[in-house]
């Protein structure tokens, strides 16, 4: 009696694992179809030239996107560009360049950092940043490029400093016996042997942060200006991917822009799963050594 | 060289005092806008409060639909990922099958780092797929944000059910193979009242990333000005996006008002789940740490 029941209990869980599962797998898998099926009238070559144009202006006919695509590439790489120094002498800082106690201080605050909902940093971006580098320039409304990095830079920046940070976990423990032996100082053991045995954790936490900053919407939607083109300075408007979903979902359209927004869908998509790869790729050789 | 040591320390302590001047910056301009504006008022303008909870009276000049809204998306979204979330890691954890696993790990680290505009594309493609075959007149609405924010979601609750469940000793196992335990009463009785708290810290991070989430909304059904939703398939408001469309425009000194109060409850509200789920999470570690 027991024995049937305890059976019976036991395929049901196995069953209920199994159906999660296959579920989670099928979204993944109907996500890429879904955005697949409404981008194959791409697959005309008339239609794909005018999407893989310059000019954005959906009143006269000019449906391209690749000034958001542009975009998308100049503002997570600036994003990047800012965020990556400050978040390696953060680290640094947490491993030995500063006093203990404020460095764990500084560490739960970056892990809190994650915890602070993106619209709220777009939010204050808009009533400080933007204000004060309309003053600062005195060109433009300063919604721009150079307040999209800022924002973004804010926000990848504890994906960063974590993804080092679990880094220099794995590497000191490593180096600290030859360290203290030598009579290194923590500058020393930081710039001579932890960085350099680092470099996988670097590229890991490179490519993590682009991905996070090129799938970010509200900061791009909120600071950017969305102006569709390319900027010329850091000063002038740009318009990003995932922006451009936001605003043509909005403003009801006609077919072909439509067209756009699956088209850039599946652009972040596809490089989502670029990241993933490299990611993967990334670690799996670290995992054999071990 | 020694000043090249001296300058790379002025740096890392130049670098370390910028998110310390962000965050204290960021908390403090919100608390100077927002808190003269915080108050009952605040959330049900002149409707009384609890005619606006228990008896769903009409609120025109407060944030308390757009919390209501937030709720109810927060609440479909853990009921979608928590179950889900909780079988695929007890999955890819205790019964792992090589290849199969390999695929589904895949796909799990996929949508982890999927960008949730891409979410909420989906959820609106869904819905023009289904106006062009089965039901032709399917709509946005709570449900389908819902929905949506729990895939989104979804890759944390795994994530964390398989860290909490890996992270176990493994004299557990032999425990429950000891009492003669099956696999699956083994997990049931002795793995998962273990990874408790771990799981727990897993649920309530799923929560506070589906509150603050804007992205997906913003494509499935949230409105400015709908008011409470009246069903399902309803539209509704929602807090992230209603900090959104004020800061995007604003008409009045009072909405902007407004605005600062609805960020400040929404800062709160993630802030104390980060806290909960950080707890929790500790407390998981601090228990079954070896040594």
């Amino acid at each position: 009696m027991y024995r049937t029941a305890d059976r019976r209990a036991g395929s049901l869980w196995l069953l209920a694992c199994r159906s999660s599962a296959a579920v989670t797998g099928a979204a993944v898998l109907a996500i890429l179809l879904f955005l697949l099926w409404f981008s194959l009238p791409l697959l005309d070559a008339d239609t794909l030239s005018k999407l893989l144009s310059w000019d954005w202006r959906p009143f006269h006919g000019g449906f391209g996107i690749l000034p958001m695509v542009a975009g998308s590439l100049l503002l997570s790489l600036s994003a990047l560009l800012l965020a990556f120094p400050v978040s390696v002498g953060i680290c640094c800082f947490a491993h030995g360049m500063g006093p203990s106690g404020p460095a764990a201080c500084l560490l739960r605050l970056v892990k809190f950092m994650t915890s602070v909902p993106t619209v709220v940093y777009g939010f204050v971006g808009v009533f400080v940043l933007v204000p004060l580098l309309r003053e600062a320039f005195r060109s433009g409304s300063g919604f721009c490029w150079l307040a999209a990095a800022v924002g973004l830079a804010v926000l990848i920046l504890p994906t960063i400093v974590l993804m080092l940070h679990s880094q220099f976990m794995l590497i000191e423990p490593q180096v600290k016996l030859t360290a203290t032996a030598l009579g290194m100082s923590p500058a020393q053991r930081l710039l001579h042997l932890v960085m350099p045995n680092s470099g996988r954790g670097f590229a890991a936490a490179l490519v993590l942060g682009f991905g996070r900053a090129l799938g970010d919407t509200m900061i791009p939607l909120m600071l950017a200006g969305n102006a569709p083109q390319v900027p010329g300075s850091l000063l002038e408007s740009l318009r990003a991917m995932t922006a451009h979903i936001a605003l043509v979902v909005a403003t009801d359209s006609q077919s072909l822009a439509y067209l756009s927004l699956f088209a850039c869908g599946l652009i972040l998509f596809l490089s989502t799963t670029l990241v993933n790869l490299g990611l993967q790729l990334l670690k799996r050789p670290e995992e054999d050594k071990g | 060289m020694k000043t090249g040591y001296r300058l790379f320390s002025l740096f890392c302590w130049a670098c370390a005092l910028l998110p310390v001047a962000g965050v204290f910056g960021l908390v403090v301009f919100l608390l100077k806008q927002g808190w003269g504006g915080l108050g009952l008022e605040l959330f049900f303008g002149d409707t009384p409060p609890l005619d606006a909870i228990f008896r769903f009276a009409p609120v025109w000049d407060g944030i308390w639909p757009a919390c209501f809204g937030t709720l109810a998306v927060t609440g479909l979204a853990a009921l979608t990922a928590i179950p889900l979330g909780l079988f695929c890691g007890i999955y890819l954890n205790e019964f792992p099958r090589g290849r199969l696993s390999g695929i589904l790990d895949f796909c799990v680290n996929l949508l982890a780092g999927m960008p949730s505009i891409i979410m909420g594309l989906f959820g609106f493609a869904l819905i023009l797929f289904l106006r062009h075959t089965l039901v032709p007149d399917a709509g946005t609405g709570l449900l389908l944000s819902g929905f949506c924010m729990g895939l989104l979601v979804l890759p944390y609750m795994i994530k964390s059910t398989q860290a909490s469940l890996g992270g176990l000793p493994e004299d557990l196992r032999l425990m429950g193979t000891g009492l003669g335990f099956s696999k699956s009463q083994t997990i049931r009785h002795i793995l998962l009242p273990s990874a408790g708290r771990g799981i727990m810290s897993g649920v309530v991070l799923s929560i506070g990333r589906a509150a603050e989430d804007t992205a997906v909304i913003m494509l499935t059904g949230a409105v400015a000005n709908a008011g409470l939703p009246r069903g399902l398939f309803d539209n509704y408001e929602a807090l992230p996006f209603f900090i959104y469309t004020v800061a995007a425009e604003y008409q009045s000194p009072e909405e902007l008002q407004h605005g600062f109060g609805a960020a400040l409850v929404l800062l709160t509200m993630t802030m104390g789940l980060f806290l909960a789920a950080h707890g929790l999470h500790h407390a998981m570690e601090k228990r079954w740490k070896r040594g």
